[in-house]
């Protein structure tokens, strides 16, 4: 055959024919796998050409180059890619975001890089980055490394499993809720390790405080998820999604839960009214204190993934996902539901405008105290309803 | 816990250089987990031998040196050099002088409890109040430089009077700076009084008992605060003071427990509304006092030997100077005594049995301004 166009290389096959490669990990159709199955198509067929123009007799058809089992394997790796890329850039969003609303709130001029001040975040990264690697000496360090690693890793895990809408997502089975939260759930040992590693009191104190907030909180968000499976009666977020399309937006009925989700995924998220983990004014950043430089950088961008997870499963939860009432998914269902998300991370900005850190024990006691009773309240009522026959 | 092993304590050292500590300070606090069991203030890492060097300047170039004892209470210090000099001397103010001295230490005294607000705002972790304090201060730092050309360092207080006469205008821009204050601080006030969260921050922590405070020696607002009511402004009076009517905020006066750090709170907000009042009454005095009599009279290079003491009302509490001159144009020993010094030594029985979130709360209270604690 020898020469071959690169134009050649990118043509367009429906999903079913893709399916009948048998190496597509998926039954749905699944866009980032799409774009990253022509970016493969696109990048080893350019190696391909590549290697025609040098060696004429090389048939491209019969190698392993282009055989389905590479196509779609490097499809998937690419699919990471996408999905990690854009969840990155929903966070850098959501920072700017945050900045904007702290700005104006505290009347004063928020980011002003780039346009709008967008690029802020991009300097801060570039500024972190510049920094010295330095880790004291008298740290533990496998724990005072893995720790660091694992917090930050599960971090944007759990970011990257949340699906944007029924197209866009990396894992959908049964149980992906469970699996989201069971790694959520994680860093309250990661982080009471790491501040056991730092060697530093303030860390060794605002790991513990992290720990005892974080367990805390866990039980009445897991209360609240839940209600919302039995509602919905799915453990599959695309299925919860669903069913309020078909009935209403959980919000409604549960608008109880909804306030005890937010306040619980506001402290789940470590941010600001219950930010004593890293209480600034009296921890010296608590249980990052020794972690320094791009460490601590990526700390905060773990911290924004798991912000974004917070905010994205209320919007899963209780505001109908990326579907909009009577008008089902729109032809950018991703769109939704970033737009969701966004709006609910502006009420986690404008709380940390708001209000001041709330003490440790103050903080014990909402949890056990008020969250809790409200969400088994919350529970009771939604049992009533499905006993009646509303949902 | 075992209270016979002490292992499970530790000594944290919180400072000099700490986010809560306003300056370079170091609170040494043991902790049995998050309670605090004990806890020792040390000082003097900003000790800069103030006192000593006046001695070697002449009794005016000392004013512009008191300014420095503190960057948000440079009036009243310099104020108070002034008056422990003119009261060596014994002279009598001009009376203009007099009521411009009450205008510009009462906007001293809000533009330091604004910045001690701003403070309480970081150190509760509310960054909002931080910056709208600091945005309606700096209205009143404004006024400083209408007054006397500077924001922080005024040197404007001079031994006899003052340096210079208001400005054409200045009454018209302070009543409207007051007026505009007033309404402002409302604003705050939603942010921290009115809000649960803040509220509960501050109540029930830090506990003074009247009795303790007069042991100490504890002044200012922290003292008011805490059910004693004593205020040099109105029981001592001086400059023109006593020909004005206000209030002095006291509170908890029949509370066994004494007052927490949320009625030394009050206490400083409520100060701020009263200095608007007396600003006020000293422009309407003014009027009556015709524009040409002098703000400032001459006095004599050398002060006559002898030892001499005043004392006047500080943003923080009572600050006192004692001269002891020797007839030269050069005091022979200058002493100063801080309010914050004093207030200061009590942070070991406030933050006893607290958690370790409130020190931040608790001393914010105490408003500290390291400059003329070490001196």
């Amino acid at each position: 055959m020898g020469y071959c166009s690169i134009l050649e290389w990118i043509f367009f096959r429906p999903w079913d024919s893709i399916k009948e490669s048998g190496y597509c990990p998926y039954s749905d159709y699944n866009l980032p796998y799409m774009i990253g199955l022509r970016l493969s198509e696109i990048i080893l067929g350019f190696i391909g050409w590549l290697i025609n123009i040098f060696v004429p007799s090389w048939s491209p058809e019969n190698s392993f180059l282009l055989s389905p089992a590479l196509l779609n394997g490097t499809a998937v790796v690419l699919e990471v890619v996408i999905i990690f890329a854009v969840g990155f850039i929903i966070n850098l969003t959501m920072i700017w975001e945050e900045r904007k609303i702290l700005g104006r709130t505290m009347d004063r001029r928020a980011t002003m890089i780039g346009p709008l001040g967008y690029f802020q975040c991009l300097g801060d990264g570039l500024k972190t980055f510049c920094k010295e690697n330095i880790a004291p000496r008298a740290i533990d360090k496998k724990v005072y490394w893995w720790a660091l690693s694992l917090v930050i890793g599960s971090s944007v895990l759990i970011a990257c499993m949340v699906p944007l809408s029924d197209r866009w997502y990396i894992v959908n089975y049964d149980a992906g809720l469970m699996v989201i939260f069971g790694l959520f759930a994680l860093a309250p040992f990661l982080i009471l390790s790491a501040g056991w590693a730092q060697n530093n009191k303030y860390s060794l104190i605002g790991g513990m405080r992290a720990a005892e907030l974080m367990i805390s909180y866990e039980v009445p968000m897991l209360i609240m998820l839940a209600t919302t499976c039995l509602m919905a009666e799915t453990y599959t977020i695309g299925g919860i999604v669903k069913a309020q399309f078909d009935t209403v937006w959980y919000i409604v009925p549960q608008c109880l839960g909804f306030f005890v989700f937010l306040v619980a995924a506001i402290a789940e998220s470590e941010r600001v009214p219950f930010d004593l983990s890293e209480a600034e004014a009296e921890l010296v950043e608590g249980w990052q204190t020794e972690y320094a430089g791009m460490k601590w950088g990526l700390i905060m961008l773990g911290d924004y993934f798991r912000g974004y997870t917070a905010c994205a499963f209320i919007v899963i939860l209780y505001l109908g996902g990326w579907m909009l009432p009577g008008l089902g998914c729109t032809p950018v269902p991703e769109l939704v539901f970033i737009g969701k998300v966004c709006l609910v991370f502006a009420i986690f900005a404008i709380a940390r405008g708001a209000y001041p850190r709330v003490r440790t024990d103050q903080i014990l006691n909402i949890g056990w105290k008020v969250l809790m009773p409200l969400a088994l309240v919350n529970l009771a009522f939604v049992i009533v309803l499905k006993t009646v026959g509303w949902f | 816990m075992n209270e016979n092993y002490d292992t499970d304590q530790m000594w944290i050292t919180m400072g000099p250089q700490h986010p809560f500590s306003h300056g370079l300070w170091t609170l040494r606090v043991k902790a049995d987990g998050e309670i605090i069991t004990d806890a020792e203030p040390e000082i003097g890492y900003l000790h800069r031998g103030w006192e000593k060097e006046c001695e070697n300047r002449t009794y005016a170039k000392i004013i512009p040196m008191a300014d420095r004892l503190c960057y948000s209470a440079s009036m009243t210090w310099s104020h108070v050099y002034c008056k422990v000099v003119e009261e060596a001397l014994d002279i009598e103010v001009p009376e203009r002088a007099r009521y411009l001295r009450v205008i510009a230490d009462e906007i001293c005294r809000i533009q330091s409890h604004l910045m001690w607000l701003a403070a309480v705002g970081t150190d509760l972790g509310n960054l909002t109040v931080f910056l709208w304090a600091l945005r309606e201060r700096e209205f009143f730092l404004d006024l400083n430089v209408r007054l006397c050309g500077q924001r922080l360092t005024t040197n404007y207080p001079r031994i006899g009077g003052v340096r210079n006469d208001m400005p054409y205008y200045f009454e018209r821009d302070c009543m409207r700076c007051v007026e505009r204050f007033e309404k402002a601080i409302w604003e705050i006030i939603k942010l921290t009084d009115e809000s649960s969260t803040f509220v509960g921050r501050l109540k029930g922590i830090g506990y003074l008992k009247a009795k303790d405070v007069a042991n100490w020696g504890i002044t200012g607002p922290a003292m008011r605060g805490c059910g004693v009511d004593y205020d040099v402004r109105r029981d001592d009076p001086y400059d023109a003071y006593e020909d004005l009517e206000f209030e002095v905020p006291v509170l908890n006066k029949d509370n066994p427990m004494g007052g927490d750090a949320y009625s030394r709170y009050m206490v400083r907000i409520e100060e701020m509304f009263q200095s608007c009042e007396m600003i006020r009454q000293s422009f309407n005095k003014l009027k009556t006092i015709p524009k040409e009599s002098p703000t400032r009279i001459k006095v004599p290079r050398c002060i006559p030997a002898g030892t001499h003491c005043a004392k006047i009302e500080d943003p923080r509490g009572e600050s006192i100077m004692y001269l002891v001159s020797d007839g030269t144009e050069k005091p022979y020993r200058l002493k100063v005594r801080s309010p914050v010094f004093v207030n200061v030594s009590a942070s070991r029985h406030m933050v006893k049995g607290v958690r370790i979130a409130d020190i931040p709360a608790i001393m914010a209270m105490i408003d500290m301004c390291l400059g003329e604690t070490d001196r």
